[in-house]
């Protein structure tokens, strides 16, 4: 038997790629890519590849290279070289076992944390030069068989987790009179025009944490909220499409959802705790759309109860008084800003606060996001060797005395329980709306 | 013979040097400029002057950023070494006074002995890139052939403009090989890696306008 070392691929094969594989040519390989490179490879991509001056000051954000030993293959310019160079020197002449072992690295060895950029001193943007690989990927249909179930999902459902129209309806019922067990009357509003909210959610949600919606219904009844969620697609704001490269994809489902909170005349659309989904409304999606910013006014859940806190429509009946410390999510925290706003609600909200080093802008990825975990069981042994320094990372808050990790972000949340059971670490992951829902007078 | 080569190198290909450097230069700016309207209209729609600034600004200023700090070694060198590289070429007393007798035109020069030391610096940085990219394996990795061969033409004409200076044996034959080495890297840098020089305000003010204004955070 051959000893495996845990940071080594696919022992599980990926169907997706290897099928995916056998059906190239290099012929064919080379004329998707020069198209590819003629049709979209702009200034962007000739100027980051140039700059770099292969000074490895990156290697040091990027919690792949630091977990594994710092092996510099896991760098993000050494990632960069290996996938990506050979692509541009070759002008897309590649063999079918390149692409393969590309559309690995791209897809499962960068969550797309954008935390190199703020290590970089040109600022070269790693991320985008991966997700330039995933969408040659995309293209040549070299794509993990996992997330690219999830971007067939988007495509033929419009959310993420094949979820019908009418299993959609039937779970916000469900949730309502789950909730009216608790709270007398208390309305799921569906389809109400007119209404000031827009909540929207991710795939997942209805399907797995359908508490969550409970939730969020008893907070926005809390605060006197007038908000509402539709009966049609729309409701779902993730995006594993953004993450697979299907830019065309990506923008039919940001349409489908700024349409659906403009058909109810709603107000401003808030989305639930989620990283991903946050980063394809406020940023990316509309792009493709022709929005430079989003057509109506979008804020993410942190935002939302920093708001309901300030303007103290929420009230705390006792504060939370286990020690929490907050893990800052990199599409809401590198990819909004929202970190203080996070602190805020927490400080309202509980009685001890742990900071974990470092945070904000500097937080380590949890390991999850980008779509890494959504590549499935062939990976997940990488993904949780590649987050020994997040576990360190977690480790150290807990000495301090931190017992919760809150974050506020359902790919952080299921990357930190993997990270947290993997290093046998003694803490529990909570959503802030946990928190709050916990805390407040209903 | 020598005076021909001397001649030469010392007059026309001055010239060519110059031509090239800028004309190259002008050559890469337009046309990543119209590549970049045809291909990458997100950079001019996102690019916002305060901060692009705020971004240059952290950048350009010594343990401004957190890695700046994570690294202070490579930082002193790195300030230091690109610091001496831009001031020596142009406030060395014996290039000002060429620039006197051809156009006479001048500008107050650096003591020589300054510049010697400065000379020294470049040349001791220059030795500590060197050695990183033989001794940490990140480095190791991603250096080829090329950066190699960049860091000596970077490095050569400072090594033989102190050779000359202090006549050390054959002076006259290495100012030649000064002269020469010193327009082969100002002909090189809009052709290589070294266009770092002319694209790093835009990367980085790029960056610092989708981190500034879009996501509202820092990116240093
Ligand atoms: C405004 C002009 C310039 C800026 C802002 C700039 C900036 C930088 C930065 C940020 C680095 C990365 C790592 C480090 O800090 O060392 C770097 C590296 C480097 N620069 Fe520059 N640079 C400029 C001009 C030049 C010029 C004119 C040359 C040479 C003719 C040069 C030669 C180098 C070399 C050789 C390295 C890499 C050292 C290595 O091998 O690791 N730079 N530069
Ligand atoms: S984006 Fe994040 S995961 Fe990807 S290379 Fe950069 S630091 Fe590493
Ligand atoms: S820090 Fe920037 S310039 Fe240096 S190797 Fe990494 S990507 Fe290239």
């Amino acid at each position: 038997m051959t000893k495996q070392s845990p940071a080594n691929i696919a022992t599980i094969p990926d169907e997706g790629i290897d099928k995916g594989g056998q059906r190239l040519t290099t012929d064919q390989i080379t004329r998707v890519i020069s198209r590819h490179l003629e049709e979209e490879g702009g200034a962007r991509l000739k100027i980051y590849m140039e700059t770099c001056v292969h000074c490895g000051l990156c290697s040091d954000a990027c919690h792949f290279y630091l977990s594994n030993d710092h092996d510099p293959k896991f760098s993000p310019a050494g990632k960069v070289k290996q996938a990506l160079a050979p692509i541009i020197r070759k002008k897309g002449r590649v063999s079918v076992d390149f692409i393969k072992k590309a559309s690995e690295i791209a897809f499962t060895e960068c969550n797309l944390c954008r935390r190199c950029v703020m290590y970089c001193p040109f600022g070269i943007n790693i991320a985008y030069l991966m997700l330039f690989i995933r969408r040659i990927c995309h293209k040549l249909g070299v794509v993990p068989q996992y997330i690219q179930d999830t971007a067939h999902s988007h495509s033929a459902t419009m959310n993420q987790m094949w979820v019908k129209e009418d299993e959609w309806i039937d779970t916000l019922h469900w949730q309502e009179d789950e909730a009216r067990d608790e709270i007398e009357n208390l309305r799921i509003p569906l389809e109400k025009e007119g209404a000031d909210i827009f909540y929207s959610v991710i795939g997942p949600e209805p399907k797995f944490r359908a508490q969550l919606i409970y939730q969020a219904a008893v907070i926005m009844n809390a605060a006197g909220m007038d908000w509402t969620m539709p009966a049609t697609s729309g409701w779902d704001n993730s995006d594993m499409c953004m993450y697979t490269g299907d830019e065309e994809m990506v923008a039919r489902l940001k349409k489908v959802h700024f349409e659906a909170a403009m058909r109810l005349k709603t107000k401003r659309i808030v989305m639930g705790e989620c990283g991903h989904a946050f980063r394809s409304v406020h940023d990316v999606g509309n792009r493709y759309l022709g929005w430079k910013m989003s057509p109506l006014s979008v804020i993410h859940a942190i935002e939302f109860y920093y708001e309901l806190f300030r303007d103290r429509k929420l009230r705390v009946r006792q504060k939370y008084s286990i020690p929490v410390t907050l893990h800052d999510p990199c599409n809401v925290v590198r990819g909004g800003g929202l970190h203080e706003l996070a602190r805020y609600v927490i400080h309202e909200t509980c009685s001890r606060f742990v900071e974990m080093h470092p945070n904000r802008e500097h937080n380590y990825c949890c390991g999850a996001g980008g779509g890494v975990i959504n590549c499935g069981p062939p990976y997940t042994k990488k993904r949780e060797s590649s987050s020994k320094v997040k576990a360190d990372q977690l480790a150290d808050a807990m000495a301090r005395g931190a017992k919760v990790i809150i974050a506020p972000c359902h790919n952080c949340h299921s990357g930190l329980e993997d990270t947290v059971k993997h290093y046998g670490l003694d803490m529990e992951i909570k959503f802030l709306g946990d928190i709050i829902y916990e805390c407040i007078y209903k | 013979m020598m005076h021909e080569i001397f001649s030469f190198v010392r007059g026309p290909m001055v010239w060519i040097a110059f031509t090239v450097f800028t004309v190259g230069s002008l050559y890469r700016f337009i046309s990543m400029w119209r590549l970049a309207k045809k291909k990458d209209s997100v950079v001019f729609n996102y690019f916002s002057f305060f901060y692009a600034l705020r971004s240059i600004g952290h950048w350009i200023f010594p343990f401004a950023g957190v890695n700046m700090r994570k690294h202070p070694a490579m930082t002193v060198v790195a300030f230091l070494f690109h610091i001496c590289l831009f001031v020596v070429p142009i406030f060395l007393s014996a290039h000002v006074i060429m620039f006197k007798e051809s156009w006479n035109i001048s500008w107050r020069w650096l003591p020589d002995p300054a510049a010697d030391i400065m000379v020294m610096i470049v040349i001791v940085c220059c030795l500590f890139f060197w050695g990183r990219r033989i001794f940490l394996k990140e480095v190791r990795y991603l250096t080829s052939v090329s950066d190699y061969l960049i860091l000596a033409a970077v490095a050569a004409p400072f090594i033989s403009g102190l050779w000359a200076y202090h006549q050390w044996t054959a002076f006259s034959a290495v100012m030649i090989v000064h002269i020469i080495s010193g327009e082969i890297l100002l002909m090189i840098i809009p052709f290589t890696k070294l266009s770092h020089m002319l694209f790093f305000p835009f990367t980085r003010g790029y960056m610092g306008s989708e981190f500034g204004a879009v996501r509202h955070a820092k990116d240093w």
